[in-house]
């Protein structure tokens, strides 16, 4: 049984992580980004690393037009059809003040995109009756912090829009699994300074895997963050309003 | 170089006992790196000096990773200098391959292997990382250059060189046929020294190495357990693969204290019967036993740690017996300690590798543990032998410079590819490697 992966944002750091992994156990990859270069560059590693078939698309997550092809593609695919989404944007909080008009876009690549496009493809998913989504959201999603409330937003209804699509593909057979990472130590955060918690692509990739096989709807990664954001929800607002974290 | 993203912060090789700090910036992407304006590294599994750069800064080689091509027709992979050794013994036994050769750890990378010109378990019969090389692609100046064995001179002087002729982008190398993913183990007691190197230098199996109970002395002295190997055909089920240990903090200074480390070496000794065994081992256990523990080095606490290692000929295991001795009667050795037989394999100019004896042991960052270092050292230079860069954070200039008698070619070679020495690393400036003689 063909198991495919459609991987948007595959080049990053995270993603780039999780194709390896899936390659390693051997399924099919449709590897969308940006830059086709390196997601050829990426293709060529994963067939190397035993992916049963790679196939790379141009993708921009802001012209829903380039969404084409791919769902065309994966019509096509016989077996079981998964969809990882990693796009997002975090351009620096300070940056977003100087300039608003960056929201929108914040908003596009973090939410808005990913979801048209798994809402485009949602009925072909339904159609099979299985497979996995796995949406990337955030930490920053569980609460509007000083520092990057706007990204934090735009997660916060990717997170709440992975719950109503877990919500309506369940009823078809087809998993939705949200994740929600903390620091992890790719080009994004490599000048940031020391960072809590931090955690490796790889070890991402892992508990996706984990998560997968076990249902679970919501993969905090590291599971410290479970506990921490816990905490940091709980914090009522009138003190919460004075914090800094 | 705008793309690079730069932090500045303290790091250090696998030792610990050295550190720099300074700006290090860590590609993703090849199109990132356009100018060899620093000296590079891998996973800074290097011991010592040699990753280090206090003098300006350094760039993280461990992202550009991919695999470029692999056919699994002839066994030729292509690959980023960043691939590390675990993952190509992880991904190629599946198509019936398997690196020629492979260090002790599978961290090193592609990229360090070839500067290192590292030796594995089967340097008796395969020889050196290097003499598996087809082609490499470096980064001279902002040129882009692929040299093979024919650039004679460069050839040379880049595999072993301590990565001072270019950048290491990316290399072609011939991988060896596997026919299983398991190794069938032959453990023996060796009772002493003289058994010891008997044994060795008997052996035919494919990989052999000892471990020598670096704390035992007068008749016991040299006692250790060869271990010999050969592939077999089929795999054990994965020793749970992704519940790997790490040491979470750096150790008190007395959890290697001498009574400790004998402890552990008697128990370790007799462990295998004295009749000896045979036994199956998943491969990576075999090849890299000590990348289940992550962080291992911790365990030698917040002053880290040196590894002295020296290969001396064949005629000379007399002195190798007396810097044994020295060792244990020091009290200073750790349970890390490995005796091996050396062929002749070596690819370029400062390659380790010479036909003989090599023994590597591990120490605990002390004034005392220096100071027999630096013995060490002068027996082997006595002896007719060398110390491995790779380990090295001790040594002296005039000593190194005896050591590797085609030193001036490599020095030449190296003027020419980095006339300004911006590859300079602290290892390179501590040996004087690249001062006029």
């Amino acid at each position: 049984m063909n198991n495919t992966w459609i991987i948007l944002g595959a080049t990053s750091g995270m993603a780039r992580a999780f194709a390896r992994q899936q390659a390693e156990a051997g399924d099919a990859l449709v590897l969308c980004a940006r830059n086709t270069e390196e997601a050829q560059d990426l293709a060529a590693d994963c067939s190397a690393r035993g992916a049963s078939e790679v196939a790379t698309f141009p993708i921009d997550i802001r012209d829903a037009a380039s969404f084409d092809p791919i769902l065309e593609d994966a019509r096509t695919r016989e077996g079981v059809i998964n969809v990882a989404v990693f796009v997002g944007s975090m351009p620096q909080q300070d940056a977003i003040d100087a300039n608003p008009t960056l929201i929108a876009g914040t908003v596009t690549d973090s939410f808005s995109g990913p979801a048209e496009f798994l809402t485009r493809i949602a009925p072909q998913l339904e159609a099979r009756g299985r497979g996995a989504v796995v949406g990337i959201s955030s930490v920053a999603g569980d609460r509007g912090r000083l520092g990057n409330y706007i990204y934090g937003a735009a997660k916060a209804g990717f997170t709440a829009y992975l719950s109503g699509l877990r919500n309506r593909l369940a009823r078809s057979g087809v998993h939705v699994m949200t994740v929600k990472p903390g620091p992890v130590d790719t080009p994004m955060t490599w000048n940031l300074g020391p960072q809590p918690f931090m955690s490796t692509p790889e070890a991402v990739a892992a508990d996706i895997a984990k998560g997968l096989r076990l249902g679970w709807n919501t993969l905090y990664t590291r599971r410290i963050w479970l506990l921490v954001m816990m905490v940091i929800r709980l914090i009522p607002e009138p003190i919460f309003k004075r914090l800094k974290i | 170089m705008t793309d690079l993203r730069w932090k500045t912060t303290p790091y250090a090789g696998w030792g610990r006992a050295l550190k720099a700090t300074g700006p290090l910036a860590r590609p993703d992407t090849r199109n990132e790196l356009t100018e060899a304006a620093f000296p590079a590294h891998g996973n800074r599994r290097s011991y010592g000096d040699a990753p280090l750069n206090s003098a300006g800064a350094a760039l993280d080689m461990s992202r550009l990773d991919r695999i470029i091509a692999f056919d699994t027709k002839t066994g030729v992979l292509e690959a980023e200098a960043g691939v590390t050794i675990s993952t190509l013994a992880r991904i190629c036994p599946a198509k019936g391959w398997l690196p020629a050769v492979m260090p002790g750890t599978g961290f090193a990378t592609i990229g360090g292997a070839i500067a290192m010109d590292v030796h594995g378990k089967n340097h008796h019969n395969k020889g050196s990382f290097g003499q598996h090389v087809k082609a490499i692609t470096l980064l001279q100046g902002s040129e882009t250059r692929t040299i093979t064995p024919k650039d004679k001179t460069l050839w040379q002087a880049t595999v072993g060189g301590l990565g001072q002729t270019g950048i290491i982008l990316s290399a072609r190398i011939q991988l060896s046929p596997c026919a299983g993913r398991q190794m069938r183990v032959t453990e023996t007691r060796a009772s002493d020294w003289a058994e010891h190197i008997a044994l060795l230098d008997a052996s035919d199996a494919t990989y052999c190495v000892g471990w020598i109970d670096a704390t035992a002395t007068g008749d016991a002295l040299g006692r250790g357990i060869v271990e010999e190997a050969e592939i077999a055909a089929g795999s054990l089920p994965p020793a749970q693969t992704p519940t790997s240990r790490a040491v979470p903090f750096n150790a008190p200074h007395f959890a290697l204290a001498a009574p400790i480390v004998r402890a552990f070496n008697q128990l370790y000794y007799h462990r295998v019967p004295e009749e000896g065994r045979t036994l199956l081992r998943p491969m990576q256990d075999f090849f890299f036993p000590l990348d289940r523990i992550h962080d291992w080095n911790r365990l030698y606490g917040r002053r880290g740690f040196h590894q002295f290692q020296c290969v001396v000929p064949p005629d000379q295991t007399d002195a190798l017996r007396a810097m044994a001795e020295a060792i244990a009667t020091s009290g200073l050795a750790s349970p890390l300690a490995v005796l091996k037989k050396m062929g002749k394999g070596r690819a370029g100019y400062l390659s380790f590798p010479m036909e003989g004896f090599t023994l590597a042991v591990d120490f605990p960052n002390r004034p005392a543990a220096v100071q027999l270092i630096a013995e060490l050292d002068r027996l082997t230079e006595a002896a007719g032998g060398r110390i491995y860069l790779a380990k090295d954070s001790l040594a002296s200039c005039s000593t190194v410079r005896a050591m590797y008698p085609d030193y001036a070619a490599w020095r030449d070679a190296v003027e020419k590819a980095d006339p300004d020495h911006r590859l300079a690393t602290d290892l390179i400036r501590r040996l004087g490697l690249r001062s006029p003689s």
